[in-house]
């Protein structure tokens, strides 16, 4: 087989245009964010989720019609997985928390009447105002905070250039993140604010590997030009990025297909942060330190084992 | 780093049986687990409530009620306080937090005098000794009076404890299985409801303040439906639970209230065979229950729950016994929960339901099905990746990631942390992401044997110089975990579980487990053998 490790790639070679096109997906993805905004799921905007099964199958029009009449404002009804099982979502009810507790009776009744088949109620979610206002806002701070922490730590274990460094692309990695739910118009719901977190995590994780290697590699070949030292390090550390990635998407792909609907849109917001992540790790995180002025003279006497 | 004394192999190989011990009950039904000998753990992983079906609510005790309650006692006093002492007052007003009134003079000693009498009031809640719970301030002529921020927090602290204990008190009535009930934070309370899908008795029952009282029917004047909000001075007007056009003028003062209840019980009308619920008072209730009979044989009595008025019975004789009962056309059901709820007691402030998850068992078991199959066909696809990429030594990594999975399920058991369906993405992600370590590791390793190094100086270099690579990469994300943990709740909090359980034990492997086998492996190659490349 190939051994990747020996790969000569000159990454930063192209690192224009790399960036203009990051720049343009962020661009794109802030853009879309202010235009259509975010599919907010209960979670964040509030209201009922209900998910029924039953044992025909339901036409799913003549339903949501049905709903709609109930006077609750916007009715969703929308296929779930199977013919059988749908789900049906109800907008916030205006004034205050205890009023959303009457939707659920009444849309149950409602479904008890209109359906001639028994109705399993699999799954009944109600927000209230008072909540789904606070999860946004916890959401917001956690994805801020790791950022944040992140910063800090890099900052800690290396200098301020790789944290800079490191950061952007990770504001890049959640920028795309965030856009790409705004494209597709998937539902952005609290799970996802948890992916967004693991992106975090992973991205940086797969970050500090080329930074640690760009750290020894700076060490080693004092005179070595800083290009051609960052291209060596991404190339040397090529193998290990591939390798995780390819076993983590993998993992991924397979809770994609086979792990059934309510996690559906954790685990693609998870795949597209992998891809996101390793790339950024690469052609953002590593061809930026070109730009920030990494200290050349490491002191050899502290570091572990940098000589040879 | 790949010398190990006998004492380490022994720690780590008892580090991962103790862990496979606690995973082995995950595989067996309760009851083959009942027949086994009593030393092997039998506790199984926690199922979070999205996985074994049943209800989440999360409650908030009404707070402003709270506070408007004990500013409309304190109305009362402090009229009464102005009357006594002869001190002319006008534009008396309650607000949400204060209260407002105009007065020509308003001498020290008054104050003092209003002070006291909240002071002695309020002695169930202020443990503070003498210390003032009131604010007044005045503006030339105009006097607001409201409670301290420290009053109000106490009150407010006490009424959600008593309503926590009011909460657990009806739940447990109900006989509901292992309800967990919490308080979260100031002033709210969180309810787990296992095995509950449709909690909507539950949530009646918790939507009911459930204060009872007994007062007389205002028979002076009769309800005016063209005149809806007139009441003579002294009455109220309160609508029926029977017939939602009709409405009762009753006094306004209490003649008994269901603090004094000590029994409920739910029964039949031995006559007519309607549910009813019968009660018991206390001493004090029995004789005030007896006096107001007494004198007012021939007059209604009105039972009123939650201001609504259930009924209200004509006094054929008095009632001495201390001992009743209310019928009001309800349902065998209804009779019940009724009983509950008197027997329970009364809520000092109303529950509102922000928020409820409930998931029915099918879901939950459909949820455990698919991620159990998604972790299997990865699990596969890692392992065959694995040793497709780096023959042997990936047939170890996968060694050591079945190892992995099994120390996941062991230390969830063991400290019974709860696995959520979010959890179980969690350890399908720790599947794909446990073999970086060793990735890591071999990929030096096979830089070390490039450069010419021979196998076991190849192994003992790449440890040592993958060490920190590791260690800065899982902190990034065990941090990330850990914000997650304390930012969220419910199943997503059992994702960041797994998710830093997984980064704990796939390092814990990779350093020691891993380690020794390429040891064991690298000391038993011939020495014509030793230069020969990973992946050859």
């Amino acid at each position: 087989m190939i051994d990747i490790a020996k790969t000569k790639i000159n990454f930063l070679k192209s690192r224009i245009i790399t960036f203009i096109f990051s720049s343009i997906l962020v661009v794109l993805s802030i853009g879309f964010f202010f235009v259509s905004g975010l599919n907010f799921g209960i979670d964040f905007k509030g209201g009922t989720l209900i998910e029924i099964e039953t044992d025909n199958e339901i036409e799913i029009a003549g339903l949501r019609d049905n709903l709609n009449t109930l006077s609750l404002g916007d009715v969703q009804v929308q296929e779930f997985g199977s013919k059988n099982n749908l789900l049906i979502r109800v907008e916030q009810q205006s004034g205050g928390d205890q009023i959303q507790q009457n939707v659920v009776e009444i849309v149950k009744n409602s479904l008890d009447s209109h359906l001639s088949s028994e109705v399993n109620f699999r799954r009944t979610e109600v927000v209230g105002p008072k909540v789904s206002g606070e999860l946004i806002q916890s959401g917001a701070i956690a994805i801020l905070a790791a950022v944040f922490a992140m910063l800090i730590y890099i900052w800690f274990r290396f200098e301020w250039q790789f944290s800079l460094g490191a950061v952007v692309a990770l504001i890049h990695d959640v920028i795309l993140t965030i856009g790409v739910f705004s494209i597709t118009q998937l539902e952005f719901n609290l799970p996802i604010i948890a992916a967004i977190l693991t992106i975090v995590g992973y991205s940086m994780n797969d970050t500090v590997v080329v930074y640690d290697r760009v750290r020894e590699n700076l060490r080693k070949h004092r005179s070595k030009n800083i290009i051609d030292l960052l291209n060596l390090s991404i190339n040397e550390t090529l193998s290990r990025t591939i390798v995780t990635s390819v076993t983590t998407l993998l993992a991924l792909l397979s809770l994609f297909i086979f792990g059934g609907e309510v996690i559906k849109g954790f685990t693609f917001a998870m795949i597209w942060g992998v891809v996101v992540g390793t790339y950024s790790s690469i052609f953002v995180a590593a061809p930026l330190l070109n730009y920030l002025d990494v200290k050349r003279e490491w002191n050899t006497t502290s570091a572990v084992d940098s000589t040879r | 780093m790949i010398y190990f004394s006998n004492t380490k192999i022994f720690s780590i190989l008892s580090v991962i049986f103790i862990c496979l011990m606690f995973a082995v009950p995950n595989f067996f039904s309760k009851d083959q687990l009942n027949s086994f000998p009593n030393f092997i753990p039998k506790q199984q992983v926690n199922l979070g409530l999205d996985l074994q079906g049943g209800s989440h609510l999360l409650l908030e005790v009404d707070t402003v009620e709270i506070v408007k309650e004990r500013l409309e006692n304190l109305n009362s006093d402090v009229r009464r306080v102005l009357k006594k002492n002869n001190i002319q007052y006008s534009n008396f007003k309650n607000t949400d937090d204060n209260l407002k009134f105009v007065v020509e003079e308003f001498p020290a000693e008054i104050q003092k005098e209003i002070l006291e009498i909240s002071v002695s009031n309020s002695q169930n809640i202020l443990q503070m000794g003498d210390q003032t719970n009131l604010v007044i301030t005045r503006d030339l002529n105009q006097v607001s009076i409201s409670f301290t921020d420290e009053f109000i927090k106490l009150a407010v602290s006490n009424a959600v404890a008593q309503s926590l204990e009011i909460v657990r008190r009806r739940i447990d009535e109900l006989g509901t299985r292992e309800p967990s009930i919490q308080r979260q934070g100031s002033s709210r309370i969180i309810i787990q409801l296992p095995g509950i899908d449709d909690p909507d008795r539950i949530k009646a029952l918790l939507g009911q303040t459930a204060k009872l009282t007994f007062q007389l029917v205002d028979t002076s004047t009769n309800y005016d439906p063209l005149n809806p909000k007139k009441a003579p001075v002294g009455s109220e007007i309160l609508p029926s639970d029977a017939d939602d056009s009709f409405k009762y003028i009753v006094k306004k003062r209490v003649m008994v209230g269901g603090e004094n209840l000590v029994d409920a019980q739910p029964g039949f009308d031995p006559q007519t065979n309607e549910p009813i619920v019968s009660f018991r008072f206390d001493r004090l209730g029995a004789s005030k229950f007896g006096r107001v009979t007494q004198q007012n044989v021939g007059k209604p009595f009105a039972i009123i729950l939650d201001d609504t008025v259930i009924s209200a019975p004509v006094i054929r004789e008095a009632i001495l016994g201390g001992s009743g009962q209310i019928s009001g056309g309800f349902d065998s059901e209804e009779a019940n929960d009724l009983a509950i709820l008197l027997r329970a007691g009364a809520l000092p402030a109303p529950l509102i339901i922000l928020e409820e998850r409930s998931v029915g068992p099918d879901l939950g078991a459909d949820s455990i099905e698919a991620g159990q199959y998604a972790a299997i066909i990865g699990f596969v696809a890692v392992i065959i990746f694995m040793m497709f990429v780096y023959r042997y030594f990936g047939f170890l990594a996968d060694i050591a990631l079945i190892i992995n999975l099994f120390m996941v399920l062991g230390i969830l058991s063991l400290f019974q942390a709860t696995l959520t369906l979010p959890g179980i993405a969690g350890i399908i992600l720790t599947i794909g992401m446990a073999v970086d370590a060793n990735v890591l590791i071999f990929e030096r390793v096979k830089e070390e044997i490039r450069s010419g190094s021979k196998m076991i100086n190849a192994v003992e270099n790449g440890y040592k110089r993958a060490l920190s690579t590791i260690l800065d990469a899982n902190i990034t994300t065990l941090i990330a975990a850990v914000i997650l943990f304390f930012m969220a709740s419910g199943p997503v909090r059992g994702f960041s579980i797994t998710l830093a359980i997984g980064i704990f034990t796939s390092v814990f492997t990779a350093f020691t487990f891993t380690r020794l086998l390429i040891s064991i492996y690298a000391k038993s190659l011939k020495p014509s053998l030793v230069g020969m490349k990973i992946n050859d």
